[in-house]
């Protein structure tokens, strides 16, 4: 008997349909499952529930007309503050939202993950943020003496979630060396099906768990299938191995300038092989050379 | 010597804010505030921790802009790490809201309607907590009134002093809301019922120029409103040492001096 959970891109878009939510792992412009997310631009899902610290995952999926729906805390591409393709879907009023607070979002998750209906938070009283058309917030009262009226933050369940890791075994034992992990534990414990890619899939022993056990993110039974994808995040980071390309993420930024440069963009850099992309964004010697950014 | 620029006198204005606050983070969003921390943690508060703006405490304050040689780093400031330690309070910010009203609601979503806005802005981030959790203040670098506004914000991301809003007429235990610099004053909320309070106006400027650019009603510290310091030239010095790269130079338009040439 054999234990594989190696696929492609293809296969996880293959095990997505229209109307899912699904969650995407990363912050912003760093360690994006940037290769998953282009898979899914060049198919015909649609109406999907995105739940994401949003980057240009969010903008490529709104200018594809993916998104039906966004949970997101705030959408942004760091150095370039404002996300054009976010903001042209919120603009235009083609995507429903559901805006929260980056606390409040992972709280949502933590619920998910433990398999409860909700969370008491006080993040949100005072704030419009709990008096959102898409969704009524409940309060609950705490049942101690100290009777505080409290938000209940409901379980943020996904149908899938995808992230980006650095390494992984054939199982699905996955390392994130970066020094942030974000939040994806816990989009990984929030999601009955789980999709990594994955800079390069090693042996069991390459890993060297017992160097890295604080990398290791997730016991390998959360994640459902493995992606081996090179520079696989690109054009956000998954450092220490490439940091994000300011320089692609100017080409991003231009190509919502006009339909045309979207469409330029989307030639270019979206229908195409990963081999293509690969070229088209400078090759490999290139990437592993971007210049570490300053925030 | 030399003379003193609108942001060094504003950076010198935002450091005063963590002067008194013992071992806490110390966030200041935006060169201007950035370096306010540095000042602070250099000339007042060396307890305080301030990050890479990444994921780091650093040893030093760390300038903004490029690195000119290595960085010393003291702890770990991944988000998980900052969310845990802001809901316990040790933190005070510094932000820069698009938008701020009388009760001191800040927001950085949208301008106009939330299903449909006229400009979509980045999205509430950590607003909504951090307004509850931890002491904010805020620096606006265009006093006027696209900023403050005259009625309540658009879509209120941080909570205020507003009754109405309050859950069983009770203010969120932890809204402190400390200081507000512009490129015009220095402000707080420190008139009747939390009213907004001019507390000192930059060397030039009128209470009279102050309350034409502000949409809302604003209090006096007292009948004759004292001008905020100007940086001694141990203060210029230490300020440039903070900010090797020259960044404050960028964020004023021509990068005016901080007395205004009458």
């Amino acid at each position: 008997m054999t234990f594989d959970k190696r696929m492609s891109a293809a296969d996880v878009v293959a095990q997505l349909s229209d109307g899912m939510t699904i969650g995407i792992g990363g912050w912003a412009t760093r360690r994006k499952p940037m290769a998953l997310v282009r898979a899914i631009l060049r198919s015909d899902l649609k109406d999907l529930t995105v739940l994401s610290y949003g980057g240009p995952d969010v903008g490529m999926l709104c200018a594809a007309g993916k998104v039906k729906k966004l949970v997101f805390a705030f959408v942004s591409l760091d150095h370039y503050p404002l996300e054009p393709h976010f903001r042209a879907a919120r603009q235009a009023g083609t995507i429903e939202v559901l805006e929260l607070d980056e606390g409040l979002f992972h709280w949502g998750l933590r619920a998910a993950a433990m398999h409860l209906p909700f969370l008491p938070t006080r993040i949100g009283i005072g704030t419009d943020i709990i008096r959102q058309k898409g969704f009524v917030f409940k309060t609950v009262t705490s049942p101690y003496g100290d009777g505080e009226e409290l938000i209940a933050m409901p379980a943020l369940n996904l149908d899938v979630a995808l992230i980006h890791a650095q390494r992984s075994d054939e199982k699905g034992n996955l390392l994130v060396t970066s020094p942030d992990p974000f939040f994806d534990e816990l989009f990984t414990r929030a999601a009955p099906k789980v999709f990594a890619s994955v800079e390069q899939v090693v042996s069991t022993a390459e890993l060297d768990i017992e160097a890295n056990a604080r990398f290791a993110l997730v016991e390998r039974a959360r994640i459902t299938g493995v992606v081996e994808a090179p520079f696989g995040a690109h054009p956000t980071s998954a450092n220490p191995e490439y940091h994000l390309d300011l320089k692609h993420l100017k080409t991003y930024v231009d190509s919502a300038a006009s339909p045309e440069a979207w469409a330029e963009y989307r030639k270019t850099f979206i229908d195409v092989s990963d081999a293509e992309y690969l070229a088209a964004v400078g090759g490999a010697e290139a990437l592993r050379a971007l210049p570490r950014p300053v925030y | 010597m030399t003379e003193a620029t609108l942001a060094d006198l504003v950076i010198l204005a935002c450091a005063q804010a963590w002067r008194h606050d013992g071992e806490v983070m110390a966030t200041g969003i935006g060169p201007l505030p950035r370096l306010g921390t540095a000042l602070a943690k250099t000339l007042y508060n060396p307890a305080l921790q301030t990050t890479d703006g990444e994921c780091y405490y650093g040893n030093e304050p760390i300038a903004p802009g490029k690195r000119s040689g290595p960085v010393i780093y003291e702890g770990m400031a991944n988000y998980d790490r900052v969310f845990a330690s802001l809901w316990g309070g040790r933190r005070h910010a510094m932000v820069g809201p698009v938008q701020f009203d009388r009760f001191g609601q800040a927001n950085i979503s949208v301008i106009g309607n939330h299903e449909k806005p006229k400009s979509a802005m980045l999205g509430a981030r950590g607003f909504p907590g951090n307004s509850i959790v931890h002491p904010n203040s805020f620096f606006f670098p265009s006093h006027n009134k696209r900023a403050f506004v005259e009625g309540e914000v658009d879509f209120v991301c941080m909570a205020g002093y507003n009754p109405a809003r309050y859950l069983n007429g009770k203010p969120p235990a932890g809204l402190d809301l400390r200081v507000i610099v512009s490129n015009l004053c220095v402000m707080d909320f420190g008139g009747p019922d939390r009213q907004v309070r001019v507390v000192s106006l930059h060397a030039g400027v009128t209470f009279d120029e102050v309350q034409d650019n502000t949409g809302f009603p604003l209090a006096k510290i007292g009948d004759a409103i004292p001008e905020t310091p100007l940086p001694t030239a141990e203060e210029l010095a230490l300020i440039a040492r903070l900010d090797p790269n020259g960044v404050r130079t960028t964020v004023f338009k021509e990068n005016p001096p901080a007395r205004r040439a009458a």
